[in-house]
């Protein structure tokens, strides 16, 4: 498998905490990648400088073997990397449709101020995602309206729709109801698939973790602490001490 | 509505401001100065869409009424001085807007104003060129290369006026229903997005930026041509701050409101001129207040609501007996 | 050189105007600043606060003068019209701002907007539109001799002491206020974060309100300090908002030392304007700010923002 993401050496720091402390990692085409470890341990700022939200300090990055590093996003967006947020980023006073619509017509170019958005092949392109994300009984709720679950999907689904190749997704499944994670997860890794799209998520959840991921990197104070299939990094004592075992801790807490 | 119904009350709108000129023609003129306004409302609420507010905005209609002061002996064909005075507006929009578009809400706004402030205070101070607080003085202009009399020159202007009303109108709701429109909402709700969806969200205001600047040059080339006579209060913060109030007034979001606005805050000056012009602007101060607190959705927004409350009655009924048991 | 030395008088009196009005317009620009700070709106109607504060100590001056108080009364007066501004005006505008803290940004700017039209008006309707002139404590202080090159300038002591003096108390005041009291750094706390200062007990609405009247008193005081040395007419308010407007921009917004350079940066450049190029006297103020944002959009001391995705 080729690799399509290539992060050396990555360091930065907010003060004096090590977001990134020499983060070492290869994104493989067609994998599924789960980041794991505490609240704190580095893994948005991962996200955030594989997207060219936040510039690292120090290391390399490349996508598709050329350089990313300073990049803007809107640039690592059109070489084909997207992303989801920990907090849904919706235009609150468009509906659903819309919001996909709108990720399609960036795709396809937003320059045109003259045919309207919501008609012809956009229109039906969106509605085809929303019923893949099972999102089409909300098509024309306005994304403030909707519960934190399908803000989760929608916000997937505008990065999906503009047919990445790589995926980052923070969190997916943070706020949903515990009953319905599971499905949510089962639908999100179908259209992936179905895409053939690459992802790296980061997630809480180590049965989603160790149901779907084709690799976990644990994640600890800014560093990779452990990286492999998740049947081993999950056994292993040291990961479950350490990481699992305050991960637990932190739902414990979110959930009090 | 739809598009062809919505064309078609524009043109009843129309006529029927054509009526009333005919039967009233003291009306004439404060409608061609509604309309004209409303045009140049038009492009703050292309601005709104996106969430800013620009206390500038006169500068643009100032830039295109004096261009027309300027150039009219030069050029006296409206036809001719109109896409060279709103083309003015709209390269001086492209050249302020690619230094405001990085500034947002507050700092927008007052970007705007000072920098009109700048042009009001150049107006006024340069005499020689533009005879400062007097302003310059403009002449007759030619229709499509025939000559009119006074009257006819009038109705010539309103006419115009209004052609250029509904074509902008028509124009600004397509422009919001389009992929750039619908962009340039988000910028209000969730700019950072469009920028993760590979859209430079500064690109995206700015486009509408100059489109804003060329709709006040629109209006303040009719205004120069209803009113003969350009001076530098044309470009004073007290005339921005009309647009944006007109611009509240009426209904942000609402084509129609703009000119409902205009058209309300025009008859209203003419009366209240007469009575309390030394509290016009607590007036219209209060009245913004009232609006904000009580009425976001303005004049249009109250209108919906008590067409939408008669319109809704049965069906709401109907739907609510499906719903029962 | 030679073109220094000939202009040295107009450069002398220009630098000593300019600090004078430096100091006026910080008084309004650092109060701006703090009620940014607490409100998140930049008050458009802070400009009338000034206006209102210039008018009201320059009839109190008069009413003074009138029954015959000592000329030494005419300086307290000045500080018990600001206060007493700040006072009556402060609270119901803040109490009508924070009622609309949940609309849209743009709508709440336009609140203030609405306000600022209201109290333009006021102004006329109670001050008419002749210019209004009391400078009672300018006259009080009399002139001092400022050595300037060969020459020697007088110049009022009013606006060479008394004017720079109290705003650099007022800086002095805030710096002190904002990191050594227990009610600055609750401020500190209620801007940086409101929520989670109310989460820790802090009383967010009464330090708003507190803070705004405070912010209102300091542009009713920059109006009532600057009263004697100028005639007041319509039309003060909004230039100073804009130019206070200006100097917050330049600066940086929440920056009170930076708020304080500038204003003696603007002020400096207007006053050189006035002497040497009278035509650009309104446009340097924003030239400046042009020039410092094109360089640094946050202004010149500001902290960019991240915002947390």
């Amino acid at each position: 498998m080729s690799v399509l993401l290539s992060a050396r050496g990555l360091r930065l720091a907010f003060g004096g905490v090590k977001a990134a402390d020499g983060i070492d990692l290869d994104v493989h085409e067609g994998e599924f990648l789960a980041i794991i470890g505490p609240n704190g341990a580095g893994k948005t700022t991962f996200i955030n400088m594989a997207t060219g939200y936040l510039k690292p300090q120090g290391g390399s990055i490349a996508f598709r073997g050329r350089p990313i590093l300073g990049l803007p996003p809107r640039r690592l967006v059109g070489m084909g990397i997207g992303r989801s947020f920990q907090l849904p980023q919706l235009f609150a006073e468009h509906t659903v449709l819309q919001n996909v619509a709108i990720a399609i017509a960036s795709r396809d170019g937003i320059w045109s101020a003259v045919a309207p958005l919501m008609r012809g092949p956009v229109r039906r392109e969106a509605g085809e995602w929303l019923e893949r994300f099972g999102l089409s009984s909300v098509a024309e709720t306005r994304a403030d309206a909707l519960n934190e679950g399908a803000r989760k999907l929608a916000d997937i689904a505008m990065a999906v729709a503009l047919r990445p190749a790589l995926v980052l997704m923070d969190e997916p499944t943070s706020g949903v109801a515990a009953a319905d994670k599971m499905a949510i997860v089962e639908t999100l890794v179908r259209v992936l698939r179905d895409a053939g799209v690459t992802a790296v998520f980061v997630e809480h959840d180590m049965d989603v973790v160790a149901r779907f991921a084709d690799r976990v990197a644990v994640w600890s104070q800014g560093r990779i602490a452990a990286l492999g299939p998740p049947e081993t990094v999950l056994a292993d004592p040291e990961v479950r001490r350490n990481v699992i075992g305050t991960v637990l801790d932190g739902v414990a807490h979110a959930a009090a | 509505m739809s598009g062809a119904r919505t064309l078609a009350a524009g043109l009843a709108a129309a006529l029927l401001v054509v009526a009333l000129a005919w039967a009233v023609p003291w009306l004439r003129f404060v409608l061609t100065v509604a309309t004209a306004k409303g045009i140049a409302v038009l492009g703050i609420l292309l601005l709104l869409r996106a969430g800013q507010v620009s206390f500038g905005h006169a500068m643009y209609l100032a830039i295109a009424a004096y261009t027309a002061a300027f150039l009219a002996p030069r050029i006296p064909d409206a036809a001719l001085l109109l896409p060279v005075a709103v083309g003015l507006s709209a390269a001086v929009g492209l050249v302020v807007g690619l230094f405001v578009m990085r500034y947002r809400d507050i700092f927008f706004g007052m970007l705007n104003l000072a920098l009109s402030m700048v042009f009001y205070s150049l107006l006024e101070k340069l005499y020689s060129i533009t005879h400062g607080t007097d302003g310059i003085r403009l002449p007759p202009l030619t229709f499509a290369g025939a000559t009119l009399s006074v009257e006819a020159q009038s109705w010539a202007v309103l006419l115009s006026a209004l052609v250029l009303a509904l074509v902008a109108g028509a124009a600004v709701r397509v422009y919001w229903s389009s992929p750039l429109g619908e962009a340039l909402a988000g910028i209000k709700t969730r700019e950072q997005r469009l920028d993760f969806l590979g859209v430079p969200p500064r690109l995206v205001l700015l486009a509408a930026y100059v489109i804003s600047a060329a709709l006040a040059g629109i209006g303040g080339f009719i205004l120069a041509m209803a009113t003969r006579q350009v001076t530098p209060a044309l470009a004073y913060w007290t005339t921005s701050g009309e647009l944006v109030f007109i611009a509240v007034l009426g209904g942000a979001g609402s084509v129609f409101g703009a000119f409902l606005g205009a058209a309300a805050y025009e008859l209203t000056r003419v009366y209240a001129a007469a009575f309390v012009a030394d509290a016009w602007q607590m007036i219209l101060g209060s009245v913004l207040l009232l609006v904000i607190l009580f009425a976001p959705g303005g004049i249009w927004g109250i209108g919906q609501r008590l067409l939408g409350r008669r319109a809704a009655g049965p069906g709401a009924a109907a739907t609510a007996g499906e719903g029962g048991p | 050189m030679a073109w220094l030395s000939d202009n040295a008088f107009l450069l002398g009196l220009a630098t000593l105007d300019g600090l004078s009005s430096a100091a006026a317009i910080f008084m309004v620009a650092v109060g701006l600043n703090l009620v940014f700070g607490v409100l998140r709106v930049l008050n458009v109607a802070h400009g009338s606060l000034y206006a209102i504060g210039a008018y009201s100590a320059a009839s109190l001056g008069l009413f003074a003068a009138a029954r015959g108080l000592p000329a030494w009364a005419s300086l307290p007066l000045l500080v018990v019209a600001a206060a007493l501004v700040g006072l009556v005006l402060g609270p119901p505008i803040e109490r009508l701002l924070r009622r609309t803290q949940d609309q849209e940004p743009v709508l709440q700017l336009l609140v203030t907007f609405a306000l600022f039209m209201i109290l333009e008006d006021a102004q006329k309707l109670i001050w008419g539109v002749r210019p209004v002139v009391s400078d009672a404590p300018v006259k009080l202080m009399g002139t001092v001799d400022v050595p300037i090159g060969g020459d020697v300038i007088p110049f009022n002591a009013y606006q060479l002491f008394l004017l720079p003096g109290v705003a650099l108390l007022t800086l002095a005041a805030l710096v002190y206020g904002l990191r050594r009291t227990l009610f600055g750094r609750m401020l500190v706390a209620v801007t940086t974060d409101r929520e989670a200062a109310r989460a820790l007990g802090i009383d967010a609405a009464r330090i708003t309100l507190v803070t705004f009247t405070i912010g209102a008193a300091l542009a009713a005081l920059g109006g009532a300090l600057a009263s004697p040395t100028t005639s007041l007419v319509p039309g003060i308010g909004a230039q100073t908002i804009v130019l206070s407007f200006a100097v917050v921009a330049t600066a940086g917004l929440g920056q009170v030392e930076g708020a304080a350079l500038t204003s003696l940066l603007i002020g400096l450049g207007r006053s050189f304007a006035v002497y040497l190029e009278p035509e650009l006297e309104v446009v340097v103020p924003y030239l400046i700010m042009v020039a410092v944002l094109l360089v640094r959009p946050q202004g010149m001391f500001g902290v960019l923002e991240t915002r947390r995705i």
